[in-house]
């Protein structure tokens, strides 16, 4: 079947209008709009280029450089990828279990990601709509509007960001394609040094990553009926899940929950991901559409994220993001959220948890080890799963006896959001769009939706919030019959 | 004040000026010996401190009393005026390492021999940056047959000194050039072409001198956390000279 609004019945004669690039997102995704005379919604789709390339490109190439080769698949989150590739070889080199030190150091790593990436994304790209409106003018609407409004909020993002780039320069060497991890352990342990730059700071970073969890819970009751019927969309959930039940972002088993909170699937090894997770392809987009094998591609899309995971978890394992969660919970007891606004307080509530997990991983010894790397027996291919940012990565590899990579499939965050994604942007065009002319702000909301999910469209570096937004109206026959151009 | 200058070192040797700069040479030197015996670093890429000069790529060019000529193979001449960190010779040397850059596959973020690699360090003591040579074409295939050795083809700027080492010391000939031109390339001597089939071993000399990461040790990439690799603490005008002076003490 395909999905209402996937595809219209007759595109003949609809007018078409394309948001592209869609703005403040990571890398270059379009959407595309059918409409009729009467400006009823006829087909909404958000189209991404997918990267297949890459998977090619590291095929022939060995083993011990993917961990670092991975990283030019995206400027913004080199370091998921890194440590995805980490794990998936961990395993080629026969280390089922690295050393403390090795696991703690990239821990640290991980969490120092999450923090910069989830501050970069809710205070610099999803902030302007949140504080200024969802068609508020474009003039205003970004982050040069922040900064002059909310000074405070724009440096606490910056800085924020800072502190978790540090964290990554200290534990993989720079802080973009850094060198840290490396099949079976990390090439460094941190050192007291290192460590005493980052410690002071954290009563600091804490004290703003509760605001930041604050903040994001106002901005949602300020508008509460608004934001939770805003593109909202009922799903399953899929993320890793730590030991009994915990949070963990950078190890676990997979679950996946059904759209009312029941486990589909629980406790499967990464290992056997496919056994779970089958990948759809459709004519119009080149990005596939993961869903669970047993529920088929109707049924089985899903969620991944922050919002996914905290309520995929039976408990954030540190205190004070746990108190945000259940709080969070609590507002609808018994039933899961599938607001896509709300990853904004799922996506703040995480940032805590790992400022959290940060402080107390600074206070480890284990971090200072020398006993970094571990082997067991050579298999011939591993798979390597990690709660990215933007939700579940996935790299699998296979490496032939001359230490060569054969296979690899990288399954990103962004693309298990893909159907999803989809479903929030028609859901919006149906409510907001349909039987209206189409203007820039009424537009916005359509990437309001997007934003959510905090894609990283193409793994791809760009200026952020710059991107020029060229909305074109086309007659039938394709005539451009006019041009919106934002900057 | 270097120690080739120290008074009563060497009071009769003759002299040349290297920008300006006395440096004193014994007859058997090159501009290049001479030069960074006294602790001046001129960049180079296919000399080698225990190999006879090569002149092959030609990054260590000078000027002569005005003259272009390659430093490593042109003897030292007592009086001589040399120019090595003009603007001129310095555009002259980028733009020909930039040509090696152009001419392989050099991708600085993700090849393990990053921070070690001379070819980078030579880059970066030219004032080159690393967002000049983003091109990437993975159209030589690796060789890795061998159990704990990698050729990465990609990155040989055909200095020959790796044929150098395996002929001349390890008597071996593991590796030769092949072809003309722009078709000239590294190859090994099996009859099979694979590295497998040669008698190349990890403590072979071959296996140290390659300048950029052709010959590489199996399973140690990135071994080595940034920060403490070989460049990353002082640049190659310092390193040079240690290992030169290293390489050459006893014989002078
Ligand atoms: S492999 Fe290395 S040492 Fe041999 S010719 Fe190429 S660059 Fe020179
Ligand atoms: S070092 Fe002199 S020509 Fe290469
Ligand atoms: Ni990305």
């Amino acid at each position: 079947m395909t999905f209402v609004l996937e595809k219209a019945a007759a595109p003949a004669g609809l007018r078409r209008i394309v948001i592209d690039p869609v703005s403040r997102v990571e890398g270059h995704g379009k959407v595309t709009i059918l409409l009729d005379a009467d400006n009823r919604v006829h087909q909404v789709r958000l189209h991404i280029v997918e990267f297949r390339g890459f998977e090619r490109f590291i095929q022939g190439r060995p083993y011990w450089e993917v961990p670092v080769m991975v990283q030019r698949l995206c400027g913004i989150c080199p370091v998921s990828h890194h440590l995805a590739a980490s794990k998936a070889l961990d395993l080629v080199v026969g280390a089922k279990k690295l050393t403390r030190t090795a696991e703690k150091c990239r821990r640290l790593m991980h969490y120092g990601q999450i923090l910069q990436s989830h501050a970069l994304h809710f205070y610099h790209l999803a902030s302007p709509d949140l504080l200024f409106g969802f068609d508020a003018p474009v003039a205003k609407r970004n982050v040069v509007g922040v900064i002059a409004e909310h000074p405070e909020l724009a440096t606490q993002g910056v800085l924020l960001r800072k502190f978790g780039q540090e964290v990554i320069r200290i534990t993989a060497g720079k802080r973009v394609h850094g060198t840290g991890a490396i099949p079976g352990g990390v090439n460094k342990s941190v050192t007291h040094a290192e460590r005493d730059e980052l410690l002071p700071q954290m009563p600091q970073i804490l004290a703003w990553a509760r605001g930041a969890v604050r903040i994001a819970v106002d901005l949602h009751r300020a508008h509460q009926e608004e934001y939770d019927g805003f593109g909202y969309v009922r799903s399953n959930l899929l993320s890793l899940v730590g030991k009994n039940g915990d949070l963990d972002l950078y190890d676990g088993t997979l679950r996946a929950r059904d759209a009312d909170g029941g486990i589909l699937f629980d406790g499967v090894d990464s290992q056997n991901y496919r056994a779970h997770l089958k990948e759809d392809v459709r004519s119009w987009s080149y990005m596939k559409f993961p869903f669970i094998g047993s529920l088929g591609a109707d049924l089985g899309w899903y969620k991944v994220g922050p919002l996914a995971r905290i309520q995929n978890c039976d408990r954030i394992p540190t205190p004070l993001a746990e108190e945000a969660r259940q709080e969070f919970l609590a507002r609808s007891p018994g039933k899961l959220v599938h607001a896509p606004l709300a990853y904004h307080t799922a996506r703040m509530i995480e940032l805590l948890h790992a400022a959290e997990v940060i402080d107390g991983l600074l206070r480890d010894d284990d971090l200072h080890g020398d006993d970094l790397v571990a082997k067991g027996p050579r298999q011939i291919q591993g798979v390597g799963i990690i709660e990215a940012p933007r939700g579940t990565l996935i790299h699998h590899y296979e490496v032939d006896s001359q230490d060569l990579v054969t296979m690899c499939n990288l399954i990103v965050s962004t693309t298990h959001n893909n159907q999803a994604m989809n479903e929030a942007i028609r859901e919006v065009a149906r409510k907001y769009l349909d039987g209206k002319e189409p203007t820039e702000g009424l537009l916005n909301h359509v990437e309001v939706a997007i934003r959510a999910f905090d894609p990283c469209l193409s793994c791809a570096t760009h200026a952020l919030g710059k991107m020029p937004l060229v909305v074109e109206l086309r007659s039938a026959d394709g005539a451009l019959v006019e041009e919106i151009v934002r900057e | 004040m270097s120690d080739a200058t120290k008074p009563g070192d060497a009071p009769s040797l003759p002299t040349f000026t290297l920008d300006g700069h006395d440096v004193p040479f014994t007859p058997d030197q090159t501009i290049l010996q001479a030069a960074m015996a006294a602790g001046h670093y001129i960049p180079h890429l296919c000399f080698h401190p225990e190999f006879k000069p090569h002149g092959s790529c030609k990054v260590c060019t000078v000027k002569v009393d005005g003259r272009t000529m390659a430093s490593c193979t042109t003897q030292a001449r007592a009086g001589a005026e040399i120019e090595s960190s003009s603007d001129e010779v310095r555009d002259l040397r980028r733009n020909l390492v930039q040509f090696l850059f152009t001419e392989g596959n050099h991708f600085c973020p993700s090849c393990e021999q990053s921070g070690d690699c001379k070819l980078q360090a030579v880059a970066y003591e030219l004032g080159m940056t690393s967002s000049h040579f983003t091109q990437m074409f993975p159209d030589r295939p690796v060789d890795a047959s061998h159990p704990d050795v990698l050729l990465d083809f990609n990155r040989c700027i055909l200095c020959e000194l790796c044929v150098r080492a395996s002929a001349e010391v390890d008597g071996k000939d593991v590796f030769a050039l092949s072809g003309r031109g722009i078709k000239k390339h590294l190859i090994v001597n099996a009859e099979s072409g694979r590295l497998a089939d040669t008698r190349l071993a990890v403590e072979d000399k071959a296996m140290s001198v390659c300048p950029v990461g052709v010959i590489l040790r199996k399973r140690r990439g990135f071994r080595v956390p940034i920060g403490q690799r070989t460049y990353d603490a002082r640049p190659i005008s310092e390193v040079a000279v240690d290992q030169y002076r290293r390489a050459t003490r006893g014989d002078e």
